[in-house]
């Protein structure tokens, strides 16, 4: 249930941030996103098992050892993922239709 | 049996040649050839395998030889190969058209092309959802790069805001997509699409999660309502890129679409109707876009949506003659686009612009580029003897078999919405360089004589899939054959799915 709502929570918040005109707010939004989704992929597994997988731990007991994998390779794509995306969002010139237009925008000349 | 052991070859030589060739310097030669001596070899590795699977044969290797339902496999069927041949064919001529433009310069030109090939070869040969969702990434990550080697000169900024919305939409999709897995995991316990084989037809759950991974893969194939990205990213990059992206990004999201809906729902003909009525507001909305474009490149990015609604009306019909006739529409097509785009890509590489007003003087200077266009646009319309003409005809005789009347209608409309968009290009390419530049527009008509001939290098690449198509128009039969071959193992997914658990 605490994961359910966690994984909410964290929905709402992507979706909000991805809502923003500024493109950094939007890269955070996704962060958010793969966040909930990676709480998703533990969901899939169970976690009432916590046992270590191998080693000869029963069954019963031990941990799915395969969403951990898949969260594992999902948070290096999207580590991979953000950082271009933090390199478009500081590339480019000001004025370009990423700039939120109500605040004055903290640095008018962007570093290329 | 054999063979099959060669398959991750596929995947893996790509990949370490994009690493070898990531320290060459800026235009070293060695890197070209080390790019263009691959991709001719994955052409190759594609029509072996398409000779290999073409009695309906499946070839399936246990990566790393773990067991079955621990191993995560690659598996080739004849679908899986014919489209290894296609994407080959277009990444070789793609890349030496981008050799010879703007992109090629770029340091990074030669491994990015082979780490996106890599990253194609694997998301058509996995036999494994969340393996999917990894090489999709492997190819989009390359992509990214590429999207911003336009020109230095111009574009440079245009390409960043196109290449901000692709990255932000590409990594939504596959968020959601990774939703998918994680509830299909969930609810089935598998990821592995032989061990789903008709999961989805059983359990209410499992249909419910595929269908977020199928919606997340539609919205990547550009489907109605969620087109816009494509029309507006695509243009934005060098018509290089341009050309490449259109042949491989959507049409492996299409691959996959076909692959799992055929595997996991077994042609479940319950949710038909949902596809029909999507792919046919796509074929609609993609061709009306076109209408009211004024730039070469972006009319082309419409009509991609269009045509994609035909592609996808293959697997929503799901008759044997239905998805047949989609096959051979998106091998077709991906043949044809790519020489469309190239061929209005040289003619925007020598004017240094793609808008239909800026263009004079094409067909007097370069003939042969004009036909390999003109040909190109009649088989992307579906006027006889080119493979566009078959690919249509099947469809729209499928699409009546199976009753449905209206996506029938809707096609022959497109078609004709399609020839008159085609011809507002044709009409720039063969305006006579005198013509309405005279007493009001002095400026322009000084400009326009100082403007090169295409010439034959950059002509070759659209000209020669301008005869391909020709080529699969005359002899349909064969291409026909082998799409059919291919939808009878979509059809009876049993062979695929005894490969893959082997």
């Amino acid at each position: 249930m605490i994961l359910a709502l966690t994984i909410g929570i964290l929905v709402a918040g992507a979706a909000y941030l991805m809502l923003d005109r500024s493109y950094l707010r939007a890269v955070l939004g996704f962060l958010l996103l793969g966040h909930a989704v990676n709480l998703l992929l533990f969901a899939a597994g169970g976690t009432q098992r916590r046992g270590e997988p191998l080693d000869g731990t029963d069954p019963a007991a031990a941990a799915d050892p395969l969403p951990q994998a898949f969260v594992l390779t999902a948070i290096v794509i999207a580590f991979a993922i953000t950082i271009v995306m933090l390199v478009l969002a500081v590339t480019g010139r000001a004025g370009d239709d990423t700039a939120d237009r109500d605040r004055p925008a903290e640095h008018p000349e962007p570093r290329r | 049996m054999t063979a099959a052991v060669l398959l991750p070859l596929l995947v893996g030589l790509p990949l370490g040649a994009a690493g070898l060739t990531a320290p060459a310097r800026a235009g070293a030669l060695w890197a070209r050839v080390v790019l263009l001596v691959l991709l001719g070899a994955n052409l190759l590795a594609g029509i072996a395998l398409v000779v290999a699977t073409s009695g309906g044969e499946v070839l399936a290797e246990p990566v790393g030889a773990w067991p079955a339902g621990i191993a995560i496999p690659f598996a080739a069927d004849a679908l899986a190969a014919l489209m290894l041949t296609v994407t080959g064919l277009l990444a070789l001529v793609c890349a030496a058209f981008g050799l010879m433009t703007g992109p090629g310069a770029a340091r990074l030109f030669p491994p990015l092309v082979l780490a996106l090939v890599g990253g194609v070869n694997g998301a058509l040969l996995t036999a494994d959802l969340f393996n999917l969702f990894v090489f999709i990434e492997v190819m989009l990550l390359p992509s990214y790069g590429l999207l911003v080697l336009a020109r230095r000169r111009q574009g440079t900024m245009r390409a960043v805001n196109g290449t901000r919305l692709y990255v932000a939409f590409n990594l939504f999709v596959s968020t959601v997509f990774l939703a998918g897995v994680a509830l299909v995991y969930g609810s089935a316990g598998t990821v592995n699409l032989g061990e789903l084989a008709g999961a989805a037809q059983e359990s209410g759950t499992v249909a419910a999660a595929v269908g977020i991974c199928l919606a997340a893969l539609s919205m990547k194939a550009a489907v109605v309502p969620v087109h816009g990205w494509l029309a507006r990213a695509y243009p934005s990059t060098s018509p290089a890129v341009t050309a490449l992206f259109s042949g491989l990004h959507t049409k492996v999201a299409i691959y996959a679409i076909y692959r799992i809906y055929a595997v996991v729902f077994d042609g479940e003909a319950r949710w038909l109707w949902i596809g029909v009525l999507l792919f046919s507001a796509t074929m609609l909305v993609g061709v009306l876009g076109a209408v009211g474009e004024n730039t070469m490149r972006s009319i082309l990015a419409f009509h991609m949506v269009s045509q994609i609604g035909y592609i996808l009306l293959g697997v929503a019909l799901f008759t044997p003659l239905g998805l047949a006739a989609g096959i051979f529409y998106l091998l077709h097509h991906m043949i044809v686009k790519a020489s469309l785009f190239l061929s209005t890509g040289a003619v925007e590489e020598r004017h240094g612009t793609g808008e239909l007003g800026g263009i004079r003087g094409v067909a007097r200077r370069d003939p042969l580029l004009v036909a390999a266009f003109g040909v190109a646009a009649l088989s992307l319309a579906g006027i006889p003897p080119f493979s566009g003409f078959v690919a249509k005809l099947t469809l729209i005789l499928a699409a009546l078999d199976a009753g449905q009347v209206a996506a029938a209608v809707v096609a022959i409309v497109v078609s004709l919405l399609t020839l008159l968009s085609m011809i507002k290009i044709w009409n720039a390419l063969v305006r006579s360089p005198e013509e309405d530049g005279g007493p009001a527009g002095g400026g322009v008509a000084v400009a326009a004589p100082a403007v090169p001939a295409v010439g034959i290098r950059l002509t070759l690449p659209s000209l020669v899939l301008a005869a391909v198509t020709l080529g699969l128009g005359l002899g349909a039969e064969l291409l026909y054959g082998l799409s059919a071959t291919a939808a009878a193992g979509l059809l009876d997914t049993g062979g695929y799915v005894e490969a893959v658990l082997r």
